[in-house]
């Protein structure tokens, strides 16, 4: 729709008011983690007596936990990656039978509950050992981001040009070499989007790390945060510091994922 | 949209029979490891759950291994029990709250982005950032700003003369559910901002162009162009919101803990109760049985409605 100067200007004013209503929350948590000093009493509306205490408090109560979380999101990562990619690209290229039904399949699964998976896997990770483990949690986050990597890969795959991929195959290259050399570096974006998809959904997890855990002796971030409003808050400086710690991630993927990312690529892998 | 949808080249040329048994052999080998995933991580878990349900599994049962058969014990004992209603009435306002608000302010937002003006594009971008954050978080920020005493929403409305004393958003079992709603929108809004701006930007601007020369502009031309063309993503919208809304257990819990009387209690956080805090897995299993049925209905309507869309 093209709109008169005058209305565009209108309108800018009203997307940036729009937008300050709606990332209020997010201001405030980054407010509030910058004055720690009033302890219990309510924030002031601008940081004017910025400090980093509350951080130093936050870095010294979860920076184990922000390293955990790291490992347990990189572990995910490079097990979906590795699992994803070769599924995708043969759902993608290739006439196998049952090809529509796994498709399906992988659509279902993101719609099952969390709270279902893990009520079953509780048992079996007890009795299997991996409860309280960081490979245990990788494991089980990989559920949460293997279909939505598997299907953002094919819906990129889908879409190459046939002739880069026979063109291998014509010089005699086999399954293996022609996804090593040609398939998986064209699709490079896609494999990085993918990726930063499956960190963050780990990243974010909370469901797993709350069930799948039974002590203290490892608990991600987001445990972390859990924990701080379990008990009786005196001062929500470091609460809303680890807040802001936890979203960086998010920050980081909507600030360098842009040009990797395109609308129509998510909406391919959510239908 | 499709499915099934892309050309399957792959295997056109012709070649020995046996370099292709060896590649059909190679093909599977890559589905593989997926597929070994999917069932131990998927197809495992709910079989797993559908046979605990009917069982009396508890701490015990860990340490000596019997979970004896209860049949439809633990369905009935809690179908029976006074949470039950609670809890599916809980449910069913929470999903349907969440939903309407969500839609109706994305839908707004999303018609109000279709006009290009200066940093449209990183405004609709930054929108994004609740949806990206940790649930948790947004529950933790939200918890602050909702807090009776000192939460910068009671601060304000006192200032401004708003309300007389502390509004208990959290506290009180009439409002506790409202306040979890409202969170739960402001996480939901940018996921459908996102499906509906993309959604619109797939209707032909001379639609428009041809209606404002017979004079159907604003309101008039949402509701004979926009809607129409918007309704099969709108009905995907919907539906997928409820099946991500019958799931959302950390903003519950971050928030308030399933209370105050268990006020805020849904089928998912009950589920978790039973399990992770009561240890009465088989009670748990049942809970999320329900459940599972309840997301796998929609799970089908979806499916049937995004077939229809996809043969459109």
């Amino acid at each position: 729709m093209r709109l008169t100067k005058r209305r565009q200007a209108t309108s800018t004013v009203i997307g940036i008011g729009l937008l300050a209503i709606m990332l209020f929350p997010v201001y405030w948590m980054i407010n509030t983690s910058l004055q720690s000093g009033n302890v219990g009493a309510s924030s002031t509306l601008l940081p004017l007596h910025p400090t980093l205490a509350a951080y130093r408090l936050a870095l010294s109560q979860q920076g184990g936990d922000i390293v955990t979380s790291l490992t347990i999101s990189c572990g995910t990562v490079l097990l979906s990656l590795a699992i994803a990619a070769p599924a995708a690209y043969v759902l993608a290229r290739s006439r196998i039978r049952g090809r529509s039904v796994i498709l399906l399949a992988l659509v279902i699964t993101q719609m099952v509950p969390g709270i279902v998976i893990a009520n079953s896997l509780y048992p079996a990770f007890d009795q299997l050992g991996l409860l309280n483990s960081r490979l245990g949690l990788v494991l089980a986050d990989t559920s949460t981001a293997l279909p939505f990597a598997i299907l953002i890969m094919r819906a990129f795959m889908v879409s190459l040009p046939g002739e880069i991929v026979e063109a291998a195959r014509v010089d005699g290259a086999g399954l293996v070499r022609t996804f090593v050399s040609i398939v998986l570096p064209v699709s490079r974006n896609a494999v990085i989007t993918a990726g930063l998809f499956a960190f963050l959904f780990s990243w974010s997890d909370f469901l797993f790390a709350l069930t799948l855990t039974t002590g203290t002796n490892l608990t991600p971030v987001t445990l972390g945060i859990y924990s701080y409003l379990g008990g009786e808050i005196q001062s929500w400086g470091p609460v809303m510091a680890t807040g802001v710690l936890s979203a960086l991630p998010a920050i980081v993927l909507l600030a360098f994922a842009q040009r990797f990312i395109s609308v129509g690529q998510l909406n391919g892998a959510v239908k | 949209m499709t499915l099934t949808g892309g050309q399957a080249t792959g295997s056109g040329i012709p070649r020995r029979t046996r370099g292709l048994r060896q590649e059909r052999a190679v093909t599977w080998l890559f589905l593989l490891p997926a597929l070994i995933y999917i069932v131990l991580f998927f197809g495992y878990p709910i079989v797993k759950n559908a046979v605990m349900g009917s069982q009396d599994y508890t701490t015990a049962t860990f340490y000596t291994g019997s979970a004896p058969w209860v049949g439809w014990a633990n369905y009935s004992s809690f179908l029976s029990s006074s949470l039950a209603g609670t809890t599916f009435l809980n449910t069913a306002v929470f999903t349907v709250g969440s939903i309407a608000g969500q839609f109706t302010i994305g839908l707004a937002i999303a018609l109000f982005f279709r006009r290009r003006f200066p940093l449209s594009g990183l405004l609709r971008s930054l929108l994004l950032l609740p949806w990206l954050l940790p649930l948790i978080a947004g529950a933790a920020v939200w918890r602050w700003i909702l807090d009776q005493d000192s939460g910068v929403l009671n601060s304000t409305l006192l200032h401004l003369h708003l309300v007389h004393t502390s509004v208990p958003w959290l506290s009180s079992p009439g409002m506790a559910l409202y306040s979890v709603i409202i969170v739960n929108v402001w996480i939901g809004i940018p996921f459908n901002v996102t499906l509906l701006y993309s959604g619109m930007q797939g209707i032909p601007e001379e639609h428009y162009e041809a209606a404002a020369i017979d004079g159907a502009v604003g309101w008039k031309a949402f509701r004979h162009i926009t809607w129409p063309a918007l309704r099969p993503i709108v009905t995907v919208v919907l539906v997928l919101g409820v099946i991500y809304t019958l799931k959302v257990v950390d903003i519950i819990l971050g928030l308030t803990g399933g209370g105050p009387a268990n006020a805020t209690q849904t089928l998912a956080t009950t589920a978790y109760q039973d399990s992770f805090v009561r240890f009465a897995f088989g009670q748990g299993a049942a809970v999320n049985n329900i459940l599972l049925v309840v997301s796998l209905l929609f799970a089908g309507l979806y499916l049937r409605v995004n077939r229809r869309v996809s043969d459109e």
